[in-house]
């Protein structure tokens, strides 16, 4: 028993370094993923303190609005526009009509109003969309679909191309993210939110403004997600799940750490994959996915409290 | 008018601390009280039963038990329906090992076990806090379903996976399984509904009531004050998990009759939490009202199309209800943060006051 679990997986990981990249690879493949939902959740609770439990199903709807658009005959690219215009709608109107009225509430108030705009809006696709799953448009899009094999150590390590353009345009979108965030006007507006809402709005700064901005910001996240997990996966509700996924992920980086979501992110998708295949499934059953992530993240938290990188906690009575 | 005050003196602190310092609320509860005992049995059908009686009082026990937690304790958790399922399989191992064990007393003993391992996730408490705990019951959410469907054990090895409940007889009358009748379960159900929830007046009332309270308004301060944190927040974990284990049981053996592992997934976790929040947390009648809410409002959205004549398909009202549930835990949120229970104590200031303004 001891055996099975110190040492055969760290041998099989020596014995086939192939199949060990392989797993290293889907699993960093995932955990950019999980970053990308997770810097939704970040950038939403920095400026707001909102706990957005709806970044999930954000994900599913701007996701089934592209597929739903093309299928209307509209060209992809411009379903591309009109999606990031309905995101941009639902951002002023979440605005309007939820958070508006709920300023000042206290944070469990918010996160449940945002479970309302989570079923709202999963009634709202099915009646419009209808829950099937479908396909999402890739190849319409310009997103190349082969794979590459690369033949390491007389191994077989397969890369598909999909996977490297989300790898390449979710690192891309991180950067465009902190460099609007550091170093225009509008970004450190959001940062000034983020550290004092009372110090931000004396100096002029417009809070509605900048949470249809960060909701906006994180409908943009929400379609790249979307694409790419629907990509892999097919776009349906069950979607809405890899937005739990993105939780622990806040627990390991931090509430409020972009950074963490990042590193967070990468390494609950490779830590998991790796713990699925070689402990999971020879030793659990399978399935560890589900749960792994969340009990890392709960004993890192008995060490760190506020997570690997967030802010640290000072309490005062 | 109906709620004058006058002539109703205190002249003890224990009269004013009393359970009903007006004489009104008792004789309301006392109306309610038979309703439910008395007329409901002799004149509902089966279907007010199965529909609307019997998963009102199971929710709202849930949702007392999870008040209990994060209205008075105020450690939020979304692993309710984690806990609801290791008290529903502990009372199907209970009933299956010792097919002699009365029904009731293995209902009342599942909550057991669910309140050792509340406490067992409870103990992240202590160091973890607001969101980040929240998440961390999430852990206990997943791992456990995950459990229920791997434990071959939990489910007797069956080989769907799931569990039936067997016939279970007191004294030769069924009160579960396929052979027992809604009146009988229902009258089971509203028993142990009423016992814990008198249970958890006088818990919340009394003085562990108050360390929780004062746990939940600023633990720092509560510590200061010479309450020990440790001892506060896992006996609201302990008797939280207990009540809700309590329920999961009474959900499977009273209500659904069998039970896959994914039906203590997690949308039956927010489901009771909306209860919770839209009753009105820190209150023991809100889950009530919002149990009526969440539960009856579907069935009314569902009966009410064909009421008026509207061709609507089963699966449009479906999707329909989704998100009117949605808008209204909105609505309710925008206009009345602190839920109906709150609402129902405004209402009541202004009967007690009545014809006056102030």
């Amino acid at each position: 028993m001891l055996n099975e679990i110190f040492i055969k997986p760290f041998v099989d990981m020596v014995e086939a370094p192939d199949f060990l990249l392989q797993v290293l690879w889907e699993g960093l493949v995932s955990g950019i993923l999980y970053a990308l939902i997770a810097l939704g959740f970040v950038l939403i609770f920095r400026s707001s303190r909102i706990f957005n439990f709806a970044q999930g199903i954000m994900v599913v709807f701007a996701a089934l609005t592209l597929v739903g658009l093309y299928a209307m005959g509209v060209p992809a690219w411009i379903c591309v526009l009109l999606t990031l215009g309905v995101m941009f709608i639902l951002a002023v109107a979440i605005e309007r009509i939820v958070l508006r009225p709920l300023v000042g509430q206290p944070d469990i108030i918010l996160f449940m109003a945002t479970i309302g705009i989570t079923l709202f809006l999963i009634g709202l696709g099915e009646i419009i969309f209808g829950g099937e799953n479908k396909v999402m448009i890739t190849e319409e899009l310009g997103i190349p679909t082969g794979d590459t094999v690369l033949e390491p150590w007389d191994g077989l390590l397969i890369l598909q191309h999909l996977d490297i353009t989300v790898v390449v345009v979710a690192t891309l979108l991180v950067i465009g993210l902190l460099a609007f965030l550091n170093y225009t006007q509008m970004g450190r507006a959001i940062r000034a939110l983020g550290d004092d809402h009372q110090a931000a709005l004396s100096v002029g700064i417009s809070l509605q403004t900048v949470w249809v901005l960060v909701w906006f910001i994180a409908g943009i996240i929400a379609l790249v997600t979307g694409i790419a997990w629907g990509a892999r996966a097919g776009v349906s509700f069950a979607l809405e799940v890899i937005a739990y996924k993105a939780l622990p992920v806040l627990m390991l980086g931090g509430l409020e750490s972009i950074t963490g979501a990042i590193i967070g992110g990468l390494m609950i998708g490779i830590l998991e994959k790796l713990f699925e295949i070689y402990w999971g499934q020879p030793l659990l059953g399978g399935n560890t996915e589900t749960w792994f992530a969340f009990v890392l993240a709960l004993i890192v938290l008995l060490f760190r409290p506020q997570g690997l990188f967030g802010e640290r906690i000072i309490e005062r009575v | 008018m109906l709620y004058r005050t006058a002539g109703q003196f205190k002249t003890s602190y224990k009269a004013d601390q009393a359970l009903f310092p007006i004489r009104q609320d008792a004789i309301l509860l006392g109306l309610i009280l038979a309703f439910a005992w008395v007329i409901l049995p002799l004149t509902a059908s089966e279907f007010v039963f199965q529909t609307l009686m019997i998963p009102i009082l199971i929710y709202a026990l849930a949702a007392m038990g999870l008040n209990i937690l994060t209205g008075y304790a105020g450690q939020l958790s979304l692993g309710t329906a984690a806990f609801m399922g290791v008290g529903a399989y502990a009372c199907y191992k209970m009933v299956t090992l010792m097919p002699w064990m009365n029904p009731i007393l293995a209902i009342l003993l599942s909550g057991v076990f669910s309140a050792g391992v509340g406490v067992a996730f409870g103990i992240p408490s202590l160091r973890i806090k607001g969101f980040y705990l929240a998440i961390a019951t999430l852990a206990a959410q997943f791992f456990l379903v995950w459990l229920f469907e791997k434990w071959a054990w939990l489910y007797n090895y069956n080989a769907s996976g799931a569990i039936q409940v067997p016939n279970l007889d007191i004294f030769g009358i069924y009160v579960a399984g396929p052979q027992a009748s809604s009146v009988t379960q229902y009258f089971v159900v509203l028993g142990i509904v009423s016992l814990l929830t008198l249970l958890c007046i006088n818990l919340t009332r009394g003085n562990l009531g108050r360390t929780w309270k004062a746990t939940r308004d600023m633990d720092i301060a509560a510590e200061l004050i010479g309450i020990n944190l440790m001892k506060s927040k896992l006996t609201a974990f302990a008797v939280s998990s207990y009540v809700v284990g309590v329920s999961g049981a009474l959900f499977v053996f009273m209500w659904r009759g069998a039970a896959e592992p994914n039906l203590f997934d997690i949308p039956l976790s927010f489901r009771i939490l909306f209860i919770a929040i839209i009753g009105g947390l820190g209150s023991i009648l809100g889950n009530y009202l919002g149990a009526i809410l969440i539960v009856g409002l579907p069935v009314v959205l569902g009966t009410l199309p064909a009421a008026l004549g509207i061709p609507v398909s089963s699966a449009m009202v479906e999707h329909l209800n989704i998100m009117i549930v949605g808008s209204l835990i909105i609505f309710f949120l925008i206009i009345e943060p602190h839920g109906l229970a709150r609402l129902w104590a405004l209402i009541r200031e202004k009967l007690i006051l009545w014809p006056f303004p102030h």
